[in-house]
């Protein structure tokens, strides 16, 4: 097995096309993983561990945390101890005013000194921000992340809120000054910046940051000012993270000090940054807190599944970065939390890692002794049932989409749409997910009228769900289980789905006549039915649908060309 | 075709005959086979209005034995009648002549004799008539000489009751065209399921083999709580991102949540406890009761769990349930808006990791996957999570089936279950295996309203753990 190395990991990844390897979303995560399952088993095996767990590590979205986990996990190097050191001379301090307080209320802030970048380290480091921003950020509006040449500065900082065309000043990469007003329109077809702009848009206050001499450190959530960019050159970094978020904004800083303090000259030393609240109250950033856990072994055995000493558990939890220790009455672990690891919040995320550093395809597999009677759900049952005597009288099945649009079941019906009780959709992408279907009938005739060309006569039916508006129930709304049958042939054919209809009541044991919970059909109207050809079903004693030859309107509508019989009704009744 | 010219020919012949053509005398003239004079017509009749025909059939007779025994001797009365000499004969010794029985009640009924009973030795028969005309002898003779046709109908079968004629069918001596076995056959009128629901049917017998009982999932609407809340995924997810999720904007919010148990939830997001740091943000009420279109069947299991949580003692339970989930996702050839999830759950004491894996690789093996890989993966609601991995013998590569955990405590503990109890779980879409089964690569092939019917005509049993056939070739693109 090669060096597990900064160049070594890079040059793997680079080689291979997966250079988004940590990245902000499950699909390209799989994209990852297929690359490494064409690695050699073993070396497989130690890569695949970390990088499925990087998915909630934020520490293993740049490589130095891949590579740092990587050699700890292979027991090359001991988990690092970050420090946070209070500076000799005069510690730098943010204070947040309190306009900030209904914008952006929160902020926090470290200085990494006497840092040496280079070009990967520096296009790393910005990489990392921008990763961070896309996901625990959630796109900067949890948390947003400024970083600052510290030797262009001047302490103490000040954050607070201004109006917009009261801040002025030189944007990152930008060589004039601009209002807050002319940037958030010049940034409008920013094709990076402009997502961002929601944000803070349309409020009266913006929130910003500004040094001792009135030099505009950033102005969160969008831009940072040019005056403090920071380059390869840089030696000294100030980072302020600002947020609605308090818990997050001092997670991002921790994995930014952890990531990047390795290229101090005092590597893992971070220098701590006073933030002052409006209240006055004063706190030290970085938090780096260590935090101890004592779990015991056998509970970690239980729940995986396996049978090791303690000291091998305890050692398993080291290779994962939980540096961990066996004490008391040697079943006894305590376990390190390191500030990287902001993802163990419980016992069992701690199980999860003894589980990965044994290995999961290293588990005796064993069959629960949970005994238990199956039972169907009777609605299921009993479409189940009717589905293939459905098809058994020669009716073919559909399966349709359960979103809509408006159109389909109610202008091509002839309905209104506030006649339908239909659920509506608050953020659609498009007009074929406004509204879950009332109906199934609309699913049924776009099929037809997306198979033309298949031989006449056209039968189908679905048995599905239909979504209705319903006070009593605990959301709103409720489901019904529809049955719905078609059939489209050059004459309407209305017998044959009266047909159809006397087959399912045969089928579900209803007497034809009023009497004794029987059926009938009843002369009725409908939008959807051509005059007089139209008739409500009823069953045991309540209107359970109705039955028709389709409108000419809804017929053309739906793009179709040749008459058309349909049949809905709601199959619950006969539970 | 082989009779164009045959073809040619007839319309030629049919130009200038009045009154139509008769196919066998067509045939023998031109001196090709009848089969090929038909198949001519029938050709030219899919044409179009271009010839008229009707279908004739000419029957054939023949003499049975005794039939071609009358034609060269006369009938059993004429025989009777020429044996009779004027003097008369003895009724007894009539009797004893081969045509006796048979040729005296004919003649008697003819006419042709009579019996005097008083005679001295016993009765006696007389002629009658000087001559007789043997009239069935010269209508078997006629039928001989290839000329039944000259008989009529009632003639024809009076014959035929007495045995002396049969009908022979013409195939006796016809040749017969051989079948083309390669040939496809005529399919059944018949109605067609689905096939992505003939395979729902298969996982629902799977689950219910192995003792899983089925769970409500007939609420497509879902609160923000129960969806997301219940199962301790933050409200600050990126699932729960308008980008994400259907959020509904009538009925907008839930009405009623059960109080007591979102005080819990609530207090283990926003705090932490029941051995948790918790999210530590303020959590918000109103997110919360934000509707949705669920975006997963899991939190039909959650309110199952929570079910389960009220009866006391507890009893161990294994859940299962196939419907509909929703994503605002954008759509691709492997995404649609809403697809099946399918589910399984199994609450018991002391339930393992290692459980977990023997679980899913009794469900795999139903299904006819038995090489299996575990990845560990990240749910915001399991933990440990794995991913589950199948080797797929076609695409030759590992493709991932399933996803599966164990459900947080932080998820568990607040509806109540007891502290040792665990809940494993897995889930898998439906669309996937199907497409991978089918060979499909359109998702949009197989589900919604622009399948082809034809698909669904031809599609097979879903056999899962039947060995994969070839690729689908028929059905029209």
């Amino acid at each position: 097995m090669p060096d597990i190395s900064y160049a070594w990991c890079k040059a793997v990844l680079k080689e291979n096309a997966v250079y988004i390897l940590l990245p902000f979303k499950l699909n390209k995560l799989k994209l990852a993983i297929s690359f490494f399952f064409q690695l050699t088993k073993n070396l497989m095996n130690c890569v695949l561990n970390l990088v499925w767990n990087l998915m909630k590590l934020y520490d293993l979205l740049c490589l130095e945390g891949l590579v740092r986990g990587l050699q700890v996990f292979k027991e090359r190097i001991k988990a690092p101890v970050y420090k946070r050191v209070t500076p000799n001379g005069e510690i730098q301090k943010l204070i947040i005013t309190e306009e900030t307080a209904r914008i952006r209320p929160y902020a926090v802030a470290a200085v990494l000194r006497n840092i040496k970048f280079t070009k990967d380290r520096y296009d790393s480091f910005i990489e990392l921000q921008e990763k961070l921003h896309q996901n625990i950020c959630r796109k900067r509006a949890l948390v947003a992340i400024g970083t600052h040449d510290l030797d262009t500065l001047s302490g103490p900082f000040t954050y607070t809120a201004k109006r917009p065309s009261d801040i002025k000043f030189k944007p990152l990469n930008k060589t004039k000054e601009y209002t807050a007003c002319e940037l958030m329109n010049i940034y409008k077809t920013d094709n990076h910046l402009k997502h961002y702009l929601h944000i803070i848009e349309n409020k009266p206050l913006f929130p910003v940051i500004y040094d001792s001499n009135g030099v505009v450190l950033s102005m969160p959530p969008i831009i940072n000012g040019n005056h403090s960019k920071i380059t390869v050159n840089t030696r000294n970094v100030f980072i302020e993270c600002t947020g609605t978020d308090f818990t997050k904004a001092k997670i991002v800083l921790d994995v930014i000090v952890t990531m990047f303090s390795e290229y101090c000259e005092n590597p893992f030393m971070v220098e701590a940054a006073e933030v002052v609240f409006p209240n006055g109250k004063s706190y030290i950033f970085p938090e780096l807190a260590y935090r101890k856990e004592i779990v015991r072994a056998d509970l970690i055995n239980k729940k995986v599944g396996i049978r090791e000493t303690p000291e091998n558990i305890a050692k398993l939890l080291t290779r994962m970065h939980l540096k961990s220790e066996v004490i008391g009455d040697g079943n006894q672990i305590e376990i390190e939390i390191p500030p990287t690891r902001a993802d163990v919040i419980h016992a069992c995320d701690i199980v999860e890692d003894a589980a990965i550093a044994y290995g999961y395809n290293n588990i005796q597999m064993a069959l629960p002794k949970t005994y238990t009677i199956a039972n169907q759900f009777p609605l299921n049952k009993l479409t189940e049932l009717l589905r293939y005597d459905m098809a058994a009288a020669g009716f073919t099945e559909a399966l349709t989409f359960a979103l809509c649009s408006q159109e389909d079941i109610a202008d091509k019906l002839g309905l209104d749409i506030s006649a339908t009780k239909a659920v509506h959709i608050s953020n659609p992408k498009t007009a074929e997910f406004q509204v879950a279907r009332t109906t199934l009938l609309p699913g049924l005739l776009k099929t037809i009228a997306a198979n033309r060309k298949m031989p006449l006569p056209l039968k189908l039916f679905e048995i599905s769900d239909i979504v209705v508006k319903d006070s009593s129930r605990d959301v709103g709304a409720r489901n019904y289980r529809h049955l719905c049958a078609v059939y489209y042939n050059k004459n309407p054919g209305f017998e044959i789905i009266h047909g159809l209809l006397d087959r399912i009541m045969q089928l579900l044991n209803v007497p034809p006549g009023e009497k004794k919970g029987g059926y009938v059909i009843k002369a009725s109207e409908g939008a959807a039915f051509f005059p007089g050809r139209c008739a409500e079903i009823l069953a045991r004693g309540q209107s359970i649908g109705k039955l028709g030859v389709l409108h000419p309107d809804v017929i053309t509508k739906f793009e179709l060309t040749m008459p058309c019989s349909s049949l809905e009704i709601n199959i619950e009744p006969f539970l | 075709m082989a009779d164009g010219p045959v073809a040619e020919v007839l319309l030629r012949q049919l130009a200038t005959a009045d009154g139509g053509l008769d196919s066998a005398e067509l045939a023998a003239k031109l001196g090709v086979e009848h089969q090929a004079v038909v198949g001519a017509v029938k050709s030219l009749q899919a044409l179009g209005e271009i010839i008229e025909a009707e279908l004739r059939s000419t029957k054939r007779w023949e003499l049975t034995a005794e039939g071609e025994e009358i034609a060269r001797e006369g009938s059993h009365e004429a025989r009777v009648f020429r044996s009779i000499p004027p003097e008369g004969l003895a009724q007894s010794e009539l009797m004893r002549l081969p045509s006796g029985k048979v040729g005296f009640s004919k003649a008697m009924s003819n006419k042709w004799i009579r019996v005097d009973k008083s005679a001295a030795d016993g009765p006696r028969v007389f002629r009658v008539v000087d001559s007789v005309e043997d009239e069935v002898q010269r209508r078997l003779q006629l039928v001989q000489g290839g000329q039944a046709e000259k008989l009529g109908e009632k003639e024809r079968s009076e014959l035929r009751k007495r045995k002396l004629l049969t009908e022979v069918g013409s195939w006796r001596d016809r040749p017969f065209k051989p079948y083309n076995f390669l040939a496809h056959g005529v399919l059944p009128d018949s109605g067609h399921l689905h096939p992505l629901l003939k395979v729902r049917t298969q996982f629902r017998q799977i689950f219910l083999e192995m003792g899983f009982t089925e769970m409500p999932t007939d609420n497509f609407i879902e609160s923000s709580f129960w969806n997301f809340d219940a199962l301790f995924q933050p409200q600050q997810h990126p699932a729960r991102d308008q980008h994400d999720t259907f959020f509904l904007r009538d009925p907008a919010e839930a009405l009623q949540l059960p109080m007591d148990y979102v005080h819990r939830v609530k207090r283990t997001h926003s705090q932490g406890g029941y051995g948790s740091q918790g999210y530590k943000y303020n959590w918000k009420l109103e997110e919360a009761r934000k509707n949705l279109l669920r975006t997963h069947t899991t939190s039909a299991s959650a309110r199952a769990l929570y079910r389960l949580a009220q009866k006391k003692p507890f009893t161990p339970a294994k859940y299962f349930s196939i419907d509909r989930v929703f994503r605002n996702e954008t759509l691709d050839a492997t995404h649609l808006a809403e697809f099946h999830q399918i589910e399984g759950v199994v609450a018991d004491h002391g339930l393992t990791l290692g459980h977990l894996m023997g679980v899913l690789r009794e469900f795999f093996t139903k299904l006819g996957i038995t090489q299996l890989r575990f990845k560990p993966a990240y749910n915001p609601y399991t933990e440990p999570s794995m991913e589950v991995f199948s080797y797929h013998q076609g695409l030759r590569k590992w493709v991932e089936v399933g996803n599966s955990g164990i459900f947080r405590p932080e998820m568990l503990l607040p509806m109540g279950l007891p502290e040792n109890v665990s809940v494993i779980a897995w889930g898998l879409s439906l669309e996937r295996p199907t497409m991978i089964k089918y060979g499909i690569n359109n998702i949009r092939e197989l589900v919604g309203h622009k399948v082809n019917l034809q698909m669904v005509y031809d599609s097979p049993l879903c056999r899962l753990d039947a060995e994969p056939g070839p690729p689908r070739t028929q059905g029209t693109a």
